[in-house]
This record gives structure tokens, sequence and C-alpha cells, in this order.
């Protein structure tokens, strides 16, 4: 989905220069999710297959609200529901574990799972492909399934588990933060289509500050003393920011990594390795270049033939 | 011994046709997943990819190309591994290194029918061979990993470049002793056969038993 009028800030496999960094003036866009204020209505669920064209595929009951238990190649946008119970100390207890320990009141929480558009994306850092994957100036990062070779690298290097694979196309595809629309001057679809307003979208600066003001609200007036803002700095700030009533428990809700960053294998691999190996490989050709020039070929000796040793049977 | 390696004409013959081909099926499945490996290694070669019939090609073939090479390197074990153990003289052979690398073959000890270097090249490729095709089953598939065991693809992903590496050094020390240093070596990979004089001077230890297996048959 490639979009010609978005400086593009990175690109995937890319070698050289980016063309155009630095040329116009953008905004980086983040779209606010206030899970405190969502219903799970699901609305921003089909306003994403609406809009992208994606099939109607199969729900899958699980003893939950959950349309299916993770988001699909074709499904980019899920609301994760979690049944949890708030503690006294509003913190965040998984149902099991309160039951255990007495007490709290249960919570249905409800997380609009997509891309999380990372600052700094693992999916592009792994990513082989030149321009398969591409960092727009306004942060959102998105998938050219054009220039997609299938390998799912960029699986490994999401820590949000957001890529997915489709067997068919031998493609990935994810969430694009509705680029098409965001690049004509409109919200994504799934910010038009939400009820409550739980849904924002806008400038980062403002977004995180819409967000902060909600969270302290959420602190002072309504007895939500952990609420804040999930906005991890391990992959550099998200484009897609939270607000949680418990934001020392992220994981509660459906998954969300307390601190999110590439994986320290990906990370090896592209830098230091990468580093390693390429020097290593030209100082292997230049060294064996040298001692070519140095020593030369073997020479076979006119006087290497072994007559003597001639039928004389077989040794012990 | 059945085959008769003594030849004709002061030749001897060093590999079987079926070395031959075992050695080009590894060789060229190796070569291409070299070449596909490099693309996918650093956005300066991706244009090999390109050349190669495009990425999406070559990441289809390369694990195929893996598992042709993963067999011809299992069908090398089960062919020269007897061969390929480590000996007494193999030790001697590592003590006169320097000298075989300046090329002052008359120091270096007296070898079998593969060296002690070409004995580390065996098992080098086969253990690496062993960890690339492991790994390379964890990445070929992207749905065949669930993210609980994502930790295999994580470590997947950082094993299959180093051992690719180790490989890519011994390929290339490989390909050029064969082709410029011991010249000889390529055509008896090729055609089959050395001169006797070859013979003698880089693996005199097996050329010895070669005429005395000669000279028992008659």
């Amino acid at each position: 989905m490639s979009q010609a009028n978005l400086e593009i800030r990175r690109i995937s496999g890319h070698a050289g220069p980016v063309p155009g960094a630095g040329v116009k003036r953008e905004f980086e866009v983040a779209k606010l999710v206030d899970t405190t204020t969502c219903i799970g209505c699901k609305a921003c669920e089909v306003a994403c297959l609406e809009w992208n064209g994606l099939n109607f595929t199969d729900t899958t009951f699980d003893n939950s609200y959950q349309t299916m238990p993770e988001t699909a190649w074709n499904y980019w946008n899920l609301i994760k529901f979690d049944e949890q119970h708030v503690m006294a100390d509003a913190s965040l207890v998984s149902y099991d574990d309160s039951k255990a320990g007495g007490g709290g009141s249960l919570m249905l929480l409800m997380r609009k799972d997509q891309c999380m558009h990372c600052a700094e994306p693992g999916c592009l850092e792994a990513c082989p492909a030149d321009g398969a994957i591409v960092q727009y100036a306004n942060g959102i990062v998105d998938f050219q399934q054009e220039h997609c070779i299938g390998c799912g690298y960029c699986i490994s290097g999401c820590p949000f588990d957001v890529p997915k694979f489709s067997p068919q196309s031998r493609k990935v595809f994810k969430c694009t933060l509705c680029v098409d629309r965001v690049s004509e001057g409109l919200e994504p679809a799934c910010i038009k289509a939400c009820p409550t307003g739980c849904l924002h979208f806008g400038t980062k600066p403002e977004m995180q500050e819409l967000a902060e003001t909600r969270a302290k609200q959420l602190r002072d007036v309504s007895g939500f003393t952990n609420a804040g803002v999930y906005d991890p700095l391990g992959v550099g700030g998200t484009h897609v920011i939270y607000v949680l009533h418990d934001v020392n428990n992220p994981e509660a809700y459906g998954g969300l990594p307390k601190d999110p960053r590439i994986p320290w294998t990906v990370k090896l691999w592209k830098y230091p390795l990468k580093w390693i190996g390429n020097l290593a490989m030209l100082g292997g050709l230049v060294g064996l270049g040298v001692h070519y020039l140095r020593f030369g070929p073997k020479t076979v000796k006119e006087d290497d033939d072994v007559k003597e040793i001639k039928k004389e049977g077989p040794q012990p | 011994m059945s085959e008769r390696y003594l030849l004709p004409n002061g030749r001897v013959l060093r590999y079987s046709f079926n070395e031959r081909l075992m050695h080009w099926v590894a060789g060229v499945s190796y070569v291409y997943l070299l070449l596909t490996g490099l693309a996918f290694w650093s956005p300066w070669l991706f244009w090999i990819a390109v050349v190669l019939g495009g990425g999406t090609i070559s990441r289809v073939l390369h694990p195929w190309a893996g598992v042709i090479f993963f067999f011809s390197v299992l069908w090398m074990y089960a062919k020269w591994g007897p061969q390929m153990r480590g000996t007494e003289r193999d030790k001697e052979w590592w003590h006169s290194l320097p000298h075989y690398i300046r090329n002052e073959d008359d120091e270096v000890p007296s070898e079998d029918r593969f060296n002690a270097g070409q004995k580390s090249l065996f098992w080098g490729f086969l253990w690496c061979g062993v960890v690339l095709f492991l790994t390379g089953l964890v990445l070929w598939e992207p749905h065949w990993v669930s993210w609980d065991l994502r930790w295999l693809r994580l470590i997947a992903v950082i094993l299959h470049p180093i051992a690719a590496l180790l490989t890519i050094a011994l390929f290339m020390i490989h390909v050029y002793m064969g082709t410029l240093i011991e010249r000889g070596a390529f055509g008896s990979v090729v055609r089959g056969d050395v001169s006797r004089k070859w013979a003698a001077r880089y693996h005199r230890a097996w050329y010895e038993q070669v005429v005395r297996d000669a000279g028992a048959d008659e």
C-alpha cells in the first residue's frame, strides 16, 4: 500500500540513504485507545474489515466475548477481553488469583489490539527485503506486500505478535493505521466507527496530553490510583498509545508486554554480527588474494613419484 | 579392493563417480544457498536475489536447496565418515601448518587420502549443516512456530547466520585450495583422476597404500 505522497523515514533491507528523508514537514500521528471507556462493541473491528476490504471470517467462541484468540492476517483489529478483579489498592489481579486471595470486584477489561506502530519497529529491523516495510515520517509503519518475500522475519522482530503470515499469498499483513486515509487527511476507520469516543486520533503530542489528562482524572476522581499511559520506551514509544486502569500490569490486558523490546538476538544479528561477518568475509577474500600473490600455487616436483615402493606387496 | 585405483598413463583414481556426484550435488546446492543467503543477509547484496528470479522465489527455493544440501552432507558422512577420523598423523600435519601455508611441502608430513585440513572442512560442514538444517526448519514456514514457542525462532535467527558464516570461511578456503593452490585438485573432483606425482606430493601415505594394494592384486 504505497503512499507516494508521504515522506519515508526508514526502509527495510535498504542499501544506501533513504530517499527524501527530511524534505517535507510532517506531524507524528498517534492513535489513543482509552481502555477505560471501551464498551467492547467491536464497531472498530467491523470498520477495519469494511475499509480495508477484508473478507469476513469465522469467529471462534472460547467462553468469552472475544471474536478470535489472536489477530489474523486478514483480521488486523481485535478487542481482547479479560476478566480481572480490581483489588482495594486499585491493582488488577487475575480472576483465579483473586479467588485465592479473596476480595476485589470483577471487571471486564477490553483492549483494542492492533499494530502499535513503534518508533523503533522490530519488524522493519528484522526484514531483509528492500522496501517491504517502510516507516513514514508521520510514524506509520506500513508493509508493502509487493516487496515482501514471505520470510516471516518481521514476526521474529515484533515484540507484540502483530505481523501475521498468510500461507495462501506467502505475504505478511497487519494494521496499516489506515495510511491511505491518513495520507488524505482522514482519521483511521476504527476511530471513525467508535461510538463511545474511547478512540482518538491526532498528533502524537496532542494524544499524549489527552491521555495524561484522562489518566490523571482516573487517578484523582475514579479511584484508579495506578492509572497511566502505555507508550513503551523500549521500542522508542509507539504511535498507538493506551490509557490503562493499572499501568503497572499491562499483561492483564490480553498480554500487553510490560517492557517490549526488539529481541536481543535480532539486535545481535543485525548489528554486531552483520559487521563482524562482513569484515570477516572481506578480510578472508583479501587474505586469500594476498596469500596467492605472496606464495602462489603449490608445485608438483618431478621426482615425486614413488617408484621404489611399487609392488612391494601389502604392509602389515 | 575391487576398484582399480592405479590407472594407465601415470594416473591415479582419486574420486569415484559416486563421490564426484555427491560432491557436486552438495556444491551446487551450497552455492545456491550461499548466493540467496547472502542476498537475505545484507541489503547491499539483495540484488543477487533479484538476479536469481526475485526475492520471493529465492525465499521459496532456499529451504528446499537446504534439504538437498543437508542430505548430500549426510551422504558424505555415510561415505567418508570413517576416512575422516583424526589420526596421529593429523597432529603432525597441524604442527607443520605454517610450512603448508608457505608451500614448503617438503616439510609437511606424509598425508592420508584426506589431510587434517580436509578433515576439518568435512566435520565443519557436517556440524554447521546440522545446525543450519535444524534452525532452517524453525524458520522455514513462519506459521509453523507459534508465539509461545517464539524463543525457538529467536535462537534460530542468530544461530543460522553464525553457522552460515562458519561454512563461508570453510568454503572460501576449500575453493581457493582446490582451484588455485593445489593445481589438479579441481580436475580430480570433475574427472576423478590425478597424476601419480600429484598423489605422491599431496597424499603420499594414501598413494603408497594404493600402490601396495595394486601390487597385492597382481
